[in-house]
């Protein structure tokens, strides 16, 4: 818990330790199809959202391919009402065949509306595909396909809801203007007595090393050229995985970055380009992306990117630019908890992590990277084998 | 322990809602500060608002290219060294255009303020715009529109904006690449003296504030030839289209239709507009409303849909947004219009009204918190020129209206032949 009595509301964050990793192969998509059935009314409560609402709270929920994360935010005063809407859930859902059939169309809505009615929409497919041969990263939170979402029993849904959602696969998170007396009184007359459950194991096969590098063209109906190289990188719990963190901020981190100057302003080969990572439990990917200008070849550009990579590779970074990186990491953390949403749930992700406590010793993690760490760990990640690459191509010239 | 029952609960019509009042100041030049002391992260934001929208441009996106290439070199930075200058102390500065006003933002840690006000200051008095930046600025947003065009969602909203206002009033005017290729670097150079160098500019800073804040901004900016604003923007009447419905294909393989319904409303110094703000969420302004219960969860036909009011100052619109599949598109628009005169023909039941006051007032508190929400709700009050009592009388009026308020609104605004009608496949 996190008492903060400078404001008048209180968040209720609750992380049930299971995303799209956990996923059957051939019932991807499942977690979060379940996540929308989270709200379709538990044991006592027919409808979740209205008692919220009526106690002037507002709520939401997310998957990842790494956990499911509820919360809302409620005034203070009314702390139970959230209490005794989170802990019927945990405790039972209402299992309505009305629910899932609803949102099963809803959820194939959402999949037609980000990833198939949207140009460049199943480049994550592609690419998840490619660079993974054997961790579930291999498929989107979303589901690899719509029939996997039609497809869902309500079978499915009770036995998932079985084995992921007790108390020992939950953590919760109270913050808000509220005490820690309070917190404990409520947590243990909502929450105890329900079954404990056993804490799910998660038998997730590793990513073997990459052996050689990927490519594959993919012509679509879009209007530009699109360039995408993704890398493997570390587990989030690894102290590179903070290196390879300040590694994207000196390669796209704003309008002084590397890619931005040298691709975008001075040898205008990309419109845009962007460098990030996935920011996953598990070793995620690093990624470069960026459309092209017209005219320019997919080979030509990524040449000249590849020679930014070399040139890191050689020559690591500046004293300054690492100063940079690290003051906008500083300034961005700080940004970040000015809300109180923000913090919950950074405190529930920490805790799902091993340790709560990692909340305030992510600066000093970040301070501690070396210019020696950024050389020696662009060595390790930039190697062509470790590499998949996708030329997605307009199909309206070829 | 009754799980059955719900705990019970304060009711929001009980919460004191209050907006903490802002300091006001005036530099040298006459420009007002409106700022809000407040918050325990040592951060700042710093708003300078310029009147120099589109509601001013001589040719079309010279207002939007201006504001852009602010950041794209002075006399004495190179766009490169602009960027450097913020970026090496964590700051941001972000320029938006938007219809009658632009602005130049900057959030910081409170500490680096002192730093970054001489870049501000070199980017609204000495911006060279670069003839180079401009081309590169061209190509890159050709580029970027030719993909958003693929996007129904986009084609849509573009369209309807057109319909309401006609497509030579700001709010329904929309660019396309020969627009953006033909804008000219006079005019570029023109406009910033007029509205940036000479312009109207009030200032808005919230946060926790350096205690030497105001000395700063008036050696900083006090010195500029800015001076305080009219907060009057030019009368250019609407021309709405006689046309109601529209079907549009933008995309033979679309599997969605984006769909828009629309209809004129009158902006925030109407008499009916805060009331009008309670039946809009009833009707689709949150989770539970009618047409998300209805269309969403009970027919499945979208991921989700919407009403709302534009955020526009001189007049404005109701509008309704979906995305839905393409072949039950035209039963969800059937289910709008049958929720419209739902509304006409019931008054809404007491609890549903509660808990649309109790969320509403909840979802205000929550809004309250920190600073950046505090001063962002002067900053509105304020440009709309409304007056200083406009959030406690809409405070005031979803405490007190009635379900009969509520179904006589919707018997003269949810009248479905008023309303616009566009799907984009």
């Amino acid at each position: 818990m996190h008492p903060d009595n400078s404001t008048p509301m209180a968040v209720v964050d609750v992380i049930y330790d299971v995303g799209a990793r956990d996923e059957d192969p051939e019932k991807t998509g499942f977690a979060h199809l379940f996540e929308h059935l989270m709200f379709g009314g538990s044991q006592h409560i027919p409808v979740y959202d209205e008692p919220l609402q009526m106690a002037g709270g507002e709520n939401n929920a997310f998957t990842t391919n790494d956990l499911t994360n509820y919360y809302c935010q409620l005034p203070a005063e009314n702390l139970e009402t959230a209490f005794w809407l989170e802990s019927d859930r945990m405790l039972s859902l209402k299992f309505s065949k009305k629910s899932l059939e609803v949102q099963r169309k809803v959820v194939c809505e959402e999949f037609k509306e980000h990833y198939i009615n949207k140009p460049y929409g199943d480049v994550w497919h592609i690419i998840r595909e490619m660079a993974y041969t054997t961790h579930p990263y291999r498929w989107m939170t979303i589901g690899k396909n719509l029939k996997h979402i039609e497809e869902a029993t309500l079978d499915d849904v009770k036995a998932f809801f079985r084995k992921h959602y007790n108390p020992s696969n939950a953590i919760l998170v109270v913050a808000g203007n509220v005490t820690t007396e309070q917190v404990r009184r409520l947590s243990e007359k909502w929450f105890e007595s329900i079954e404990p459950g056993n804490k799910v194991q998660h038998l997730i096969p590793d990513e073997p090393a990459q052996p050689a590098p990927k490519r594959k063209t993919v012509y679509a109906d879009v209007p530009l050229d699109a360039f995408y190289k993704v890398w493997h990188i570390y587990p989030r719990r690894d102290q590179r995985y903070y290196v390879t963190d300040l590694i994207t901020e000196i390669l796209s981190g704003g309008g002084s970055s590397r890619l931005f100057q040298r691709l975008v302003k001075e040898q205008k080969l990309f419109s845009q380009i962007e460098c990030y990572h996935f920011g996953s439990h598990d070793p995620g990917l690093l990624v470069i992306e960026g459309k092209l200008v017209k005219g320019v070849s997919p080979e030509e550009a990524e040449k000249a990117v590849m020679e930014e990579i070399s040139f890191l590779k050689e020559n690591g970074i500046t004293e300054v630019e690492l100063e940079k990186v690290k003051n906008k990491t500083e300034s961005a953390m700080a940004f970040e908890d000015m809300s109180l949403m923000n913090r919950a749930s950074s405190l529930a992700m920490y805790e799902l992590l091993g340790d709560a406590n990692l909340i305030n010793t992510e600066l000093l993690k970040y301070q501690s990277v070396t210019r020696n760490d950024i050389l020696l760990i662009s060595n390790e990640i930039f190697r062509e084998e470790n590499s998949s690459t996708l030329y997605y191509l307009s199909k309206q010239k070829s | 322990m009754n799980r059955t029952e719900m705990p019970p609960i304060k009711d929001a019509l009980h919460f004191d809602l209050r907006l903490k009042p802002y300091d006001y100041y005036e530099l040298h030049n006459g420009v007002p500060v409106y700022a809000i002391h407040a918050g325990a992260q040592e951060v700042l934001q710093l708003e300078l608002v310029f009147y120099a929208g589109n509601f001013y441009e001589p040719q079309k996106g010279v207002a939007a290219a201006t504001n852009f290439l602010l950041k794209n070199g002075t006399q004495h930075r190179s766009a490169f060294q602009i960027n450097e200058d913020f970026e090496y102390y964590g700051a941001y500065c972000n320029r938006a255009c938007y219809n009658e006003t632009a602005v130049i933002s900057l959030h910081t840690l409170s500490k680096h303020t002192e730093k970054l006000l001489p870049v501000l200051e070199d980017m609204i008095s000495n911006s060279t715009m670069p003839e180079e930046e401009l081309l590169i600025y061209k190509q890159n947003s050709i580029q970027r529109l030719t993909v958003n065009l693929k996007k129904s969602e986009f084609v849509a909203d573009r369209l309807i904006n057109g319909y309401l206002y006609g497509t030579a009033h700001p709010y329904g005017m929309s660019s396309m690449p020969l627009d953006i290729e033909a804008i000219s670097l006079e005019k570029i150079c023109a406009f910033y003296e007029k509205y940036y160098q000479t312009g109207q500019c009030a200032i808005f800073v919230a946060g926790h504030l350096p205690t030497n804040l105001m000395e700063l901004l008036n050696r900083f900016l006090g010195g500029l030839k800015l001076s305080k604003p009219s907060f009057t923007t030019p009368n250019i009447q609407p021309s709405p289209a006689a046309t109601k419905k529209y079907r549009v294909e933008n995309d033979a393989q679309g599997v969605q239709g984006a769909i828009r319904i629309a209809t004129p409303f009158p902006n925030r110094h109407h008499p009916d507009f805060k009331k009008v703000m309670v039946l809009n969420t009833v009707f689709g302004g949150f989770f539970g409303s009618r047409l998300m219960s209805n269309i969403r969860e009970e027919k499945g036909y979208t991921y989700g849909i919407y009403s709302y009011l534009q955020n526009h100052i001189a007049t404005t619109a109701w509008m309704i947004s979906t995305e839905a599949g393409k072949d039950v598109s035209e039963a969800a628009i059937a289910e709008v219009y049958h929720e419209m005169l739902k509304l006409q023909s019931e008054p809404v039941g007491a609890e549903e009204l509660m808990l649309v006051k109790n969320y509403m007032l909840g979802s205000i508190l929550g809004d309250l918190d920190g600073p950046f929400h505090m001063i962002s709700r002067w900053k509105n009050i304020i440009l709309n020129g409304v007056d200083a009592s406009y959030f406690d009388e809409s405070i005031r009026v979803i405490k007190s209206i009635s379900p009969e308020e509520l179904q006589q609104l919707a018997v003269q605004y949810l009248q479905p032949e008023k309303f616009y009608e566009l799907v984009v496949v």
